[in-house]
């Protein structure tokens, strides 16, 4: 069970929280135009590295806050969490 | 009973108490402080079950986890378990123990022939014996091999026992209580860090409570009961025995069990049978000392054979001798102090040694004291078929592939020493990489992947004054990491035996061309031919070498048989150990019961139930209750003998025809606030929201990005800024989750803020043709008329003592109102609307009623919204805003979703206006195609129509837009019912929505 830092918290147990995927992936702006490969990019398409990947985690059993984590898939290693306003 | 292998003093066993226990239906004494085991040797009972593949006799070999044999059916109390060890269950009153695996008898066991069928009962048999023909598998083979394959049987009642979970946050875990162990935790403790230091045994000391060793000027026993007691005393320690900690996970999360209650022969109540401990340590210390390893020769697993330092524990810590006329076979020194301790007690051994010679202190003191040792011999054979009764012996040739002169000499036990297996699981669990250490044949630790540090013979510090100051050391460095506190004690001083290094050979010849057995692997029944044939059928890695053989596996996890195995493949495959490499160690390191994994959450414990506040009159009422997620809420409200299905349509055509009630509660609730309120919900719903004004309920729709509808509900609007949503009972958390995201990820410049509201507040829907007299009898003062609280409507009103929302909205198609008030005062307000709505038939109804009036209306619920459907499917397509952009709308565009004969609801009717269509049943054209037969749609939800008295379901189906009126037929392949069925409309019931306007 891994351990999250949740910025607004401090450390807590994996099973306060939710996992909310790539935090690198913005949505399109309201009433613009969008392609359909820029639309099915956001809605479908994921990287999934090998490595340092950062993401969305929701504290969900806590807080409520959603928060950015940038984790080590491989090993799981925790390399930092910051507020969404925050980037590493 | 006389306990002929007890010797007259002596041992760590509690002589004062004799506890008598049943094995296979004999009465057995021992002693409090036994184990099963040890209790079991004391009577000279070495036969305890039959092996799993080959049904031979076999005996314990070891006196801890490492035991691969000892496996027995538990009796206690009316309990039983299967599968317990006889090495780790402690004697308590009431234990009766049957051989498993056997049958009639352990004595005498039918499948016993399988031994001489043995060459039909190769490596992989499993897969090549019962491949074909194809159709034996489910009838012949399958009932065949799970009536073999004998372990215990499992018990089919509910366990009655209570387990209970333990999180627990420290700075330095301890695992393993021996030399090393014990020093780290006293120097970690002194130096202020808060240590947790688990032994899994029941008493604490490891290897000190065997070697004959002093620390400081006292033997090593006594300075365990000094350093235990010492620990005990310090606020800033937690010392657990009878604990092990089977399992290391990601960020330092180590689960330990802790074995409360079997020990105890008068239990308090509630005393749980296990805990299962959750333990955050910032350092992790891993002292779980070594396993001897069995050497190997032909027919090496007859009972009475057993590891050399297990025998001495059982003498030491027990007072019990294995064996009154031992062989010790070894490759290394350390065996020698088991016939050391053996002469002491009057037993005279015969030390055979595949080594030339030794000069170490602990041989020339064997020697001293007249042990007769033989060097340069190995054990040929065995004989003795329920236990060993003599050996085969021979002085090796020069080359070690076979014997000079071979005799035979009687013997009642052989204990066996072919070095030491550090126990290096946990590291390994942890993503240490191990390394492999030639000169001791072991793997060792390599660098640490998170924080454990593994020390004394874990890590191949096999002499106690290296342990010893590891152990010191290390406690030392990673507390005051911590600490800071500076506060270093000094490592005592040791004095031990002298041991000198093992041969480099482990793996006898068999004489004279015999196929004898040699057993790798006891549990499994894996022996050398079995891993040469692995190999000679072109398995080479070690991870397939294993499961080919089954080497390593089942519940001991090969804790005896890895290391002799993986040198047995690296010497058939002519490579170096490290290159074979080794199977990965998994958690958990021995079996734990399930129940301890689960703890409390059994039962109506599974998991939380929520239940309204209005919960205690359902249940006075007769209501019978549903899961509806987490909630409980009536299905329907049971008179007299009444049915399901009887009951239902009472309660629907009652709202129907006069009022009805429901408890609404469940429903989600979120209060939404800020100024950018309206234009949040005008992105979040497909249809418009902006505009809504104060005092007004709007339905609405939300999607998903991928276009897919996620959820339906009324938002209100309570002032300019303020909105309550309700969302379906389901989905209430995830539309919270989905609302908080789009706020704190996707736009964080709206300034709005949501939170739940669900339990803030009771409803209750009040529905039927006579709700607005209803309500205007709870309210007298207030304008109920359709002009003053029209449609869609909202009054905040003083109700009692309170205040209650009152909502004009209906998902049952009739003119109805819905009413909250805080949840404290829900039961006050359903009680004055029960009691107020007597004049008007009022009656209660459950959520079956609440299914029928929706589906015969054609409202969607959860059935049709199920994370497949558009709103087109829906019919809900003049939800869309074309105005405006929306969650999920550039999804619309897909092609798929735009093709002209897309599904679309429809509502069902069977022909013969009498059968009743199961839900899921398929809509074909012809019901009497071949297969496979085109699936139209399915059917999603039934009722029976109280407004036409007859079946009425919603379907889904392709091109529903222009199949009302087609003929089709419902097909149940699970029911087996194939229904005529016309398509009509979705709206069954006044398809104009005239009534909830009236």
């Amino acid at each position: 069970m891994l351990e999250i830092k949740c910025p607004y918290c401090g450390n807590r147990s994996q099973n306060e929280f939710a996992y909310g995927g790539d935090a690198t992936v913005k949505r399109p702006e309201l009433n613009t135009e969008v392609s359909d490969q820029d639309w099915d990019n956001f809605v479908y398409y994921r990287k999934n590295p090998r490595g340092n990947h950062l993401e969305l985690w929701h504290h969900i059993s806590g807080c409520r806050q959603w928060f950015k984590v940038l984790r080590n898939t491989a090993t799981h290693d925790i390399i930092q969490t910051m507020e969404m306003k925050e980037n590493p | 009973m006389s306990q002929e292998f007890r010797i007259a003093s002596g041992g760590l066993i509690d002589r004062s108490k004799e506890i008598s226990f049943i094995f296979n239906g004999k009465k057995y004494n021992g002693y409090k402080g036994d184990t099963l085991a040890s209790a079991l040797l004391a009577n000279g009972v070495h036969l305890i079950g039959r092996s799993f593949k080959y049904h031979r006799p076999r005996g314990i070999i070891a006196a801890g986890v490492e035991d691969a044999n000892g496996k027995v059916q538990l009796y206690k109390d009316n309990i039983t378990e299967p599968n317990v060890n006889v090495t780790e269950v402690e004697l308590v009153e009431g234990l009766r123990i049957e051989s498993q695996n056997c049958w009639p008898s352990v004595n005498f066991d039918v499948g016993g022939i399988n031994n001489f069928l043995n060459r039909f009962f190769p490596a992989g048999f499993y897969y090549k014996t019962f491949m074909w023909p194809k159709s034996f598998w489910y009838h012949v083979y399958e009932p065949f091999i799970r009536k073999a394959a004998g372990m215990g049987k499992a018990s089919l009642d509910p366990d009655p026992d209570r387990y209970e979970h333990q999180y627990e946050h420290c700075d330095i875990l301890v695992v393993g209580s021996g030399p090393s162990g014990i020093a780290s935790a006293l120097s970690a403790a002194k130096n202020g860090a808060r240590v947790i230091l688990a032994e899994d045994k029941a008493r604490f000391g490891g290897s000190l409570l065997t070697d004959n060793v002093t620390i400081g000027n006292k033997n090593g026993d006594e300075w365990v009961e000094d350093s235990i007691s010492e620990l005990k005393s310090m606020p800033n320690v937690i010392i657990k025995k009878r604990s092990q900690v089977f399992g290391y996970y990601d960020h330092n999360m180590l689960v330990m069990f802790e074995r409360c209650k079997d020990h105890l022969n008068n239990p308090e109540p509630y005393t749980p049978r296990q805990r299962l401990w959750y333990i955050r340590a910032k350092q992790v210390l891993i002292s779980t000392g070594s396993i001897e390893r069995p050497l190997i020769f032909a027919n090496n697993d007859r009972p009475g054979i057993m590891l050399a330092s297990s025998a001495r524990e059982y003498l030491k810590v027990y007072g019990v001798l294995p064996g009154k006329k031992p062989i010790i076979f070894t490759n290394n020194d350390t065996a020698y102090e088991t016939a050391i301790e053996f002469k002491a007690h009057g037993i005279d051994t015969v030390i055979l040694d595949t080594r030339k010679s030794s000069d170490a202190g602990v041989v020339i003191e064997a020697k001293n004291i007249g042990i007769e040792i033989k060097f340069n011999h190995g054990i040929a054979n065995t004989a003795g078929y329920k236990k060993v009764k003599s050996a085969t012996i021979g002085e090796l040739t020069e080359s070690k592939d076979g014997y000079k002169n071979l005799t035979t000499i009687p013997c009642d036990s052989i204990f066996v020493s072919g070095n030491w297996t550090p126990t290096v699981h946990l590291a390994s669990q942890s993503g240490n990489k191990l390394k492999y250490e030639s000169e001791t044949d072991t793997f060792l630790p390599d660098q640490s992947r998170q924080k454990e540090t593994v020390i004394g013979s874990a890590n191949g510090s096999f002499t106690l004054k290296e342990s010893l100051a590891d152990g010191f050391n290390k406690g030392y460095q990673l507390s005051d990491e911590i600490t800071k506190n500076g506060r270093e004690i000094s490592v005592p001083i040791s004095d031990e035996k002298d041991f000198g290094s093992h041969d480099k050979f482990w793996c006898m010849p068999v004489a004279d061309n015999k196929h004898y057995k040699r057993f790798v692997d006891f549990q499994n029944d894996v022996a050398v031919s079995d891993i040469q044939l692995a190999v000679r059928e072109g398995f080479r890695s070690i991870e397939h070498v294993k499961r080919y053989t089954t080497l390593g596996m089942a519940t001991d996890q090969g804790k005896t048989s890895n290391l002799n195995g993986l040198q047995l493949v690296s010497d058939l495959e002519k490579k170096i150990v490290p290159e074979v490499g080794h199977t990965t160690f998994r958690p958990p390191y021995t079996s734990v019961t399930i129940g301890t994994i689960i703890g409390r959450e059994v039962g109506k414990n599974y998991r939380a139930t929520r239940k309204s506040p209005i919960h205690e009159w359902h249940e006075k009422n007769n209501a019978v209750f549903v899961d509806a997620g987490l909630w409980l809420r009536p299905r329907y409200y049971k008179r007299g003998n009444e049915t399901l299905q009887e009951a239902a349509k009472r309660e629907a055509l009652n709202v129907r025809q006069n009022v009805g009630i429901c408890d609404v509660t469940s429903l989600g609730k979120i209060d939404i606030k800020g100024k950018d309120s309206a234009e949040f919900l005008n992105r979040v719903y497909t249809n418009a929201f902006l505009k809504l004004p104060v005092g007004k309920a709007r339905y609405g729709v939300m999607l998903r990005e991928d276009g897919m509808v996620f959820d339906d509900g009324t938002t209100t609007r309570i002032a300019e800024n303020h909105f309550h949503m309700t969302t379906t009972t389901a989905q209430a958390a995830n539309v919270l989750s989905h609302l908080e995201y789009y706020l704190q990820v996707v736009w964080p410049e709206l300034d709005v803020n949501v939170v739940s509201t669900t339990e803030q507040w009771a409803g209750a829907a009040i529905a039927g043709p006579k709700s607005r007299e209803l309500l205007q009898r709870l309210f007298p003062e207030e304008d109920m008329s359709n002009e003053g609280f029209p449609f869609m409507g909202f009054k905040e009103l003083k109700f009692k003592n309170t205040v209650a929302r009152v909502f004009r909205i209906s998902f049952s198609g009739e003119l109805a109102f819905e009413m909250n008030v805080m949840s404290d005062y829900g039961e006050e307000m359903w009680n004055e609307i029960i009691s107020q709505g007597e004049d008007f038939g009022i009656q209660p109804y459950g959520t079956e009623a609440l299914s029928t009036l929706r589906i015969e209306m054609g409202h969607v619920a959860g059935s049709e919204i199920d994370g497949r459907t558009i709103a087109y499917d829906l019919s809900l397509e003049g939800m869309l805003s074309q105005k405006k952009d929306f969650i999920g709308k550039r999804s619309l565009n897909r092609k798929a979703f735009t093709e002209n004969n897309r599904e679309k609801i429809v509502g069902v009717v069977p022909i013969d206006k009498k059968t009743s269509i199961p839900e899921g049943s398929y809509l074909v054209e012809n019901a009497k195609a071949s297969f496979p037969n085109p699936k139209l749609g399915h059917v999603s939800a039934s009722c029976w129509s109280v407004e036409y008295d007859n079946p009425f379901s919603l379907a889904i189906i392709k091109d529903g837009k222009n199949k009302k009126g087609e003929k089709l037929f419902a097909v149940s392949p699970l029911k087996n019912k194939i229904i005529p069925v016309e398509i009509v409309s979705q709206h069954y019931v006044d398809p104009e929505g005239k009534r909830v306007r009236s």
